[in-house]
């Protein structure tokens, strides 16, 4: 039978949803609308007036190289973060699942860098590559490395998938980790005894059966990778050297309020919304199907 | 097809020991049933032969060959777990193919052996299922083709039965055996249930904390048990016990009373004994031939039997007596019972072993 809450009150069910709803309408619909009407506005630098222009701001960044470039910037980043904190998270995981001993300290160990902010972890991981001063930068000079990510394009980029990718790891780790525990010991046990060794039992029976949590981490990772990591960026390489490193959600952010140009920023950041909801689309729709529940 | 020997083999946690040397010789093709209450260390003891527990002391031969040291896999081995273990992303087919295809055999070669035991199983019209779209005693037939087709030198049950329901699991029972017989397997079988360890077993093993208490046929083991445990753990209703004193003329039990049993008289007089009486050994007797009456408590009809509770004055506790179906008893009757000649047994009191 269906559970139903009846009130007697006609107004008490929508007074206890206001507080969620007037959260969601002052942090998401409003901003969103505010986006889409601005997208459509061309404002003068001062902000004193703004002319409606209709589409022109998205025509423009149709045909803007450096828009278009943002796009492939993000989707190299994006698959890159995605990729390395999963497989690494994965392998984490694996290993961890199979520790007896002082498996609460692992577990803590790796889950802490979750607990960063990303400025932070931005911060840290460009002390420790900075050309000049950086502890690790000095080792990588030392072993005949020409490293320098403030002048160079590839390292720059290898930079800050690596710090987002490290500070995403603790998150999926904790995910994977989770699932595997739930795979009943038995299971593994039987492949064990049918014969097959860790790395096969580990691709044939654990790894098919975690593909709901990676397809769910995929999904977070993806969204996290766009959207997540403008502090890394920003506290980084500020998008740059060039535009290397400028990621949709920062060119966003640069365009509007150090480029002043918030017509643009606007209709860049519908595209963003438009972007990211398609992509999430696209995964239940398809992959989900793929995988074995 | 291969013997297996057990030889003092010991399993420890840290300190505490749990199995504490068990040594078992089992013959090819020969169906051993380890029984016992859970945590008696009995599906300890098989998941050390299966490779799956490491062996702490001791040694395990299978097929002549030490496997101490061996991965389960080096084992030669088949399992059937509790709660099947099947892979529930793979098909029947695969399932059973999984071992197969690791051994690298040929397609076809797969494809023979899954079809035999699939059709020895009655599971060819769900080769292509997924295990979630089995009942119960399908998913418990994938299993044991899963062990099957593999052909290996000995089977491991690991309490396969327990998840069934009662109808499910005395046919299954069944063809456990029927299937045992026909490829001649050597099996090791663990379970609580002493019904499924006496119809199944060649030989019994019985367990109780950590100790072989008793290995031997399971009609030895009903009519001679070693221990006072094995003598209530196998049988039901339980054995009944008494304590008593050995006397001239019989036992004497804690209240004073004394119960003529022939029998006792080979013990010396003196001896603080456990008297043994099965409930299925009473019989009603006539006033002048009972060996006691029974203050009935409670009466159980089952049809073929009715079983009737009783107590003693003393502390020992139920008393049972199992009698015709047609035996027309009420509670608050004294029953005058005489106990079949022969079919008492004699522990001793503080041993527990048998006299």
């Amino acid at each position: 039978m269906e559970k139903r809450v009846t009130f007697d009150n006609r107004l008490l069910p929508y007074l206890l949803l206001l507080p969620q709803l007037l959260v969601t309408i002052v942090f998401f619909f409003w901003p969103a609308g505010q986006a889409l009407y601005q997208s459509l506005l061309l404002p003068d630098p001062f902000g004193l007036g703004a002319q409606f222009v209709w589409f022109s701001n998205f025509e423009y960044l149709a045909g803007d190289r450096y828009y278009l470039q943002s796009f492939v910037t993000t989707a190299v980043f994006t698959f890159f973060v995605t990729l390395v904190s999963m497989s690494a998270a994965l392998l984490l995981a694996a290993m961890a699942d199979q520790v007896i001993k002082g498996a609460g300290t692992y577990k803590t160990l790796l889950i802490w860098p979750y607990a960063v902010a990303p400025a932070v972890a931005g911060v840290m991981w460009l002390f420790m590559f900075q050309p000049s001063i950086g502890v690790l930068a000095f080792y990588m000079k030392a072993a005949g490395f020409n490293w320098n990510p403030i002048l160079n394009s590839t390292h720059a980029m290898t930079l800050v998938i690596a710090a987002a990718a490290w500070k995403q790891i603790s998150y999926n780790f904790l995910f994977f980790l989770a699932g595997m525990q739930a795979i009943p010991r038995s299971l593994i046990e039987a492949a064990a005894i049918d014969g097959a060794g860790k790395w096969h039992r580990f691709r044939t029976i654990i790894f098919p059966l975690l593909s709901p949590t990676t397809f769910f981490l995929l999904v977070v990772n993806i969204v996290y990778a766009f959207f997540e990591t403008f502090g890394i960026i920003h506290t980084m390489t500020s998008g740059g050297p060039g535009q290397s490193t400028n990621i949709l959600v920062y060119k966003v952010f640069s365009d509007g309020f150090v480029g002043q140009d918030l017509g643009s920023s606007a209709a860049q950041s519908v595209i963003l919304m438009v972007v990211v909801g398609l992509l999430t689309f696209i995964q239940f729709r398809y992959i989900e199907r793929r995988v074995h529940y | 097809m291969a013997t297996i020997s057990i030889r003092d083999v010991r399993k420890s946690y840290g300190t505490t020991e749990v199995i504490h040397g068990v040594s078992l010789d089992v013959a090819d093709g020969e169906f051993i049933v380890i029984v016992g209450p859970s945590g008696c260390g009995k599906s300890t003891l098989l998941r050390m032969v299966a490779g799956l527990e490491r062996i702490s002391g001791g040694t395990i031969e299978i097929g002549g060959r030490v496997v101490n040291e061996l991965e389960p896999r080096e084992r030669d081995i088949a399992m059937v777990f509790q709660n099947y273990a099947l892979y529930p992303h793979m098909t029947v087919f695969d399932n059973m193919a999984y071992g197969l295809r690791i051994a690298g055999k040929t397609k076809q070669e797969i494809r023979d052996r899954v079809n035999k035991a699939a059709a020895m199983l009655q599971l060819e019209p769900y080769l292509e299922r997924k295990p979630r779209e089995l009942s119960g005693g399908q998913r418990q037939r994938v299993a044991m083709g899963r062990a099957l087709v593999r052909d290996p030198a000995a089977f491991l049950f690991d309490e396969p039965l327990s998840n069934l329901d009662a109808k499910l699991r005395v046919q299954m029972r069944l063809e456990i055996k029927q299937m045992q017989r026909s490829v001649g397997t050597t099996s090791l079988y663990v379970t609580h249930d002493q019904v499924e360890a006496m119809t199944l077993a060649d030989r019994l093993v019985v367990m109780n904390s950590g100790v072989a208490e008793q290995i031997d046929t399971p009609m030895a083991v009903y009519e001679r048990p070693a221990t006072r445990f094995v003598a209530g753990f196998i049988g039901s209703p339980a054995m009944n016990m008494l304590p008593g004193t050995v006397d001239r003329s019989g036992i004497a039990l804690e209240s004073g009373r004394i119960l003529a049993v022939p029998e006792a008289e080979r013990l010396e007089t003196g001896r603080r004994v456990l008297l043994g009486v099965r409930p299925e050994h009473l019989k009603l007797a006539a006033a002048n031939e009972a060996t006691f009456a029974l203050g009935v408590t409670a009466v159980e009809t089952l049809g073929a039997d009715t079983l009737a509770h009783g107590r003693f004055e003393d502390s020992s506790g139920d008393f049972v007596a199992r009698l015709p179906g047609d035996a027309k008893i009420a509670a608050g009757e004294r029953l005058p019972l005489a106990v079949e000649t022969g079919k008492t047994h004699f522990f001793d009191a503080d041993t527990g072993l048998r006299i």
